[in-house]
């Protein structure tokens, strides 16, 4: 349209927009992956969680196979489990990717980088589809590896007691697998948690009041409502690090398929709200 | 094409609460000149920017920029530019990121965001933390992410804010450049003087309604001067020749008067006519401030209580 046009008196030129320019949920997931990837604060959550992952790994398998190894194998060897006790340090860990993961929207809610965004994205969704793909990928990676090390260096700590298991043992790569989905899960409850709140502090106080106080108010429920606990999202999610039943609790793969239920859940919540509330 | 490059308002209303911030505004703002959205603080302007932004959501009425609805632009930085009040800038990453990540989403080539910076005059800092820029360079880098997709159409709200002298030079010759090249510029202020320097085109709004859609020179009235000021040695007799015909007229000192109702020509001929000599005959043109001042009289939202503090 705009090549057929005639030239206009004092115009030199039509300042044509390309012909190939158009957003795309594709160009939106390589623009959250620039911003992404160009906050310091990304990285340093990313490392707190690597290293939070693998020192408490470290030092929960040191003590406690050195525990177990003294008050003998019959005493202990009960309720252990040498897979759980390696991943320990992702309980921990998940603070910084539920962060990592409100502070990716967040952030812009608080700088006001938000209208810039949804100025050049107008029909939104694209901006969660993006930021919850990049988030997701690169949480997963980062924690699938860190749940490796920690695996690793635990069981190496266990050894010292022949008391380690290999990745070959009967659940153990699912285990470490499922390490690197339930950050994963986390940070995508924080972003849905970010995208609904909209504020920084509510929205780390959300996630953590679903993750770690949900559980405990959990536990004053008559006897009779017990099984509502095994849907709470933490109590959930963590069965895929077990390699021995717990009773009372979900399957592996049921429970972290409830707790990413639970994120979806507030993904959708936190779409409705960008979609219908001011920016 | 140009001519359908413009910004057309039809009966934009905001309510936040109880509070209406925009009443049923209606305007057109067209290319080839820059039109200056005008207003007290607090009359709605950055709320019409929002929703012309697609934003916010007005409660009823519409908008359309370069003909479509804003959401309905497929590549919305090539089409329109807007640079918003508050910076929208995440303070953590660096200039150039920020840009690099907006030019993304809409296929706008990398080599774009060079460009931009050196438009702006910020290319040696491009890589450094916009949290460390000053106000001038916040502007700076919101005038860059504004001109990202070479966009037809420019909004800009208080683009002048925090600059200093030659920014502001800096800025006004860009807009006029930038209209001139048949863009639609629309710039609010609430300074009337920053206005009359860089704009044609009026919309004035108070208390989020429309006042007027006007021009600079028809606001500042071509039309007959409001008074004339003469000043001679003889101010008696000439009060007393003029008397007659003069509306009124009011002695400003011992050799001045304020004469209202006639032109400076009639006076001046009355004066001759008479054999009184003057030393000075100004005709008073209504000033742009005075004349927006007159419009927004009813409508300044803060207004200092004065009284109180006499």
């Amino acid at each position: 349209m705009t090549t057929l046009a005639p030239e206009r008196r004092g115009s030199s030129r039509r300042p044509a927009a390309p012909a190939t320019a158009r957003v795309t949920l594709m160009r939106t997931i390589n623009s959250e992956w620039v911003k992404f990837r160009s906050l310091r604060s990304t990285w340093f959550s990313l490392l707190g969680a690597l290293v939070v992952a693998v020192g408490l790994s470290f030092l929960f398998t040191s003590l406690h196979g050195h525990e177990i190894a003294t008050r003998g194998a019959s005493a202990a060897r009960g309720g252990f489990d040498p897979v759980q006790m390696s991943l320990r340090g992702l309980m921990l860990a998940q603070l910084a990717t539920g962060v990592l993961g409100v502070l990716f929207i967040t952030g812009e809610y608080g700088t006001g980088m938000i209208r810039a965004s949804l100025a050049a994205v107008p029909h939104r969704w694209p901006v969660l589809a993006g930021k919850a793909v990049v988030l997701a990928v690169t949480t997963f990676v980062i924690g699938a590896a860190g749940s490796l090390v920690a695996f690793l260096v635990g069981q190496a700590a266990l050894d010292t007691n022949q008391l380690g298991v290999g990745l070959g043992s009967p659940g153990a790569l699912r285990a470490v697998l499922g390490g690197g989905l339930y950050l994963t899960v986390v940070a995508l409850l924080g972003l849905g948690c970010g995208f609904l709140v909209r504020n920084t502090g509510g929205a780390i106080a959300t996630v953590f009041g679903l993750l770690l106080v949900l559980p405990i108010l959990g536990e004053a429920l008559p006897s009779s409502w017990s099984t509502v606990n095994e849907y709470l999202p933490m109590n959930a999610g963590m069965q895929i690090l077990r390699t021995t039943a717990a009773n009372g609790s979900l399957p592996p793969w049921t429970g972290i398929g409830v707790f990413a239920g639970w994120a979806l859940l507030c993904l959708v919540l936190g779409l409705v709200t960008l979609r219908t509330r001011d920016a | 094409m140009w001519s359908a490059n413009m910004i057309e308002a039809r009966g934009l209303t905001k309510r936040y609460g109880d509070k209406v911030a925009v009443d049923d505004l209606s305007f057109t703002a067209r290319s080839g000149v820059v039109t200056g959205f005008l207003g007290p603080n607090g009359a709605g302007k950055s709320t019409t920017m929002r929703l012309l932004l697609g934003l916010d959501r007005p409660i009823s009425g519409s908008s359309t920029v370069n003909g479509s609805r804003y959401a309905d632009l497929a590549a919305p930085l090539c089409e329109v530019g807007a640079l918003l009040e508050a910076r929208a800038v995440h303070t953590g990453r660096s200039a150039r990121s920020h840009l690099l990540a907006l030019a993304a989403t809409n296929g706008i080539p990398k080599r774009r965001v060079g460009e931009v910076l050196e438009l702006v005059g910020l290319e040696d800092v491009g890589r450094k933390r916009a949290g460390g820029f000053s106000l001038g360079m916040g502007q700076r880098l919101g005038i860059a992410s504004a001109l990202l997709g070479d966009p037809p159409t420019l909004i800009l709200d208080e683009p002048v804010n925090g600059l200093d002298p030659e920014g502001i030079l800096w800025i006004r010759n860009l807009l006029k450049d930038l209209a001139a090249q048949g863009r639609t510029v629309f710039v609010s202020s609430h300074l009337m003087s920053e206005v009359s320097l860089m704009a044609t085109d009026l919309v004035v709004v108070g208390m989020g309604r429309l006042l007027a859609q006007t021009t600079v020179a028809e606001l500042t009235g071509h039309g007959p001067a409001v008074s004339v000021l003469v000043r001679t040695d003889d101010v008696s007799a000439l009060a007393t020749r003029l008397s007659g015909a003069a509306d009124a007229i009011d002695v400003q000192g011992p050799d001045t008067l304020v004469v209202h109702g006639l032109t400076s020509r009639e006076i001046g001929k009355a004066a001759a006519q008479a054999g009184i000599a003057l030393t000075e005959l100004t005709p008073r043109l209504p000033s742009l401030e005075e004349a927006f001042m007159d419009l927004t009289r009813d409508t300044v939202e803060y207004e200092p209580h004065t009284a109180v503090l006499a």
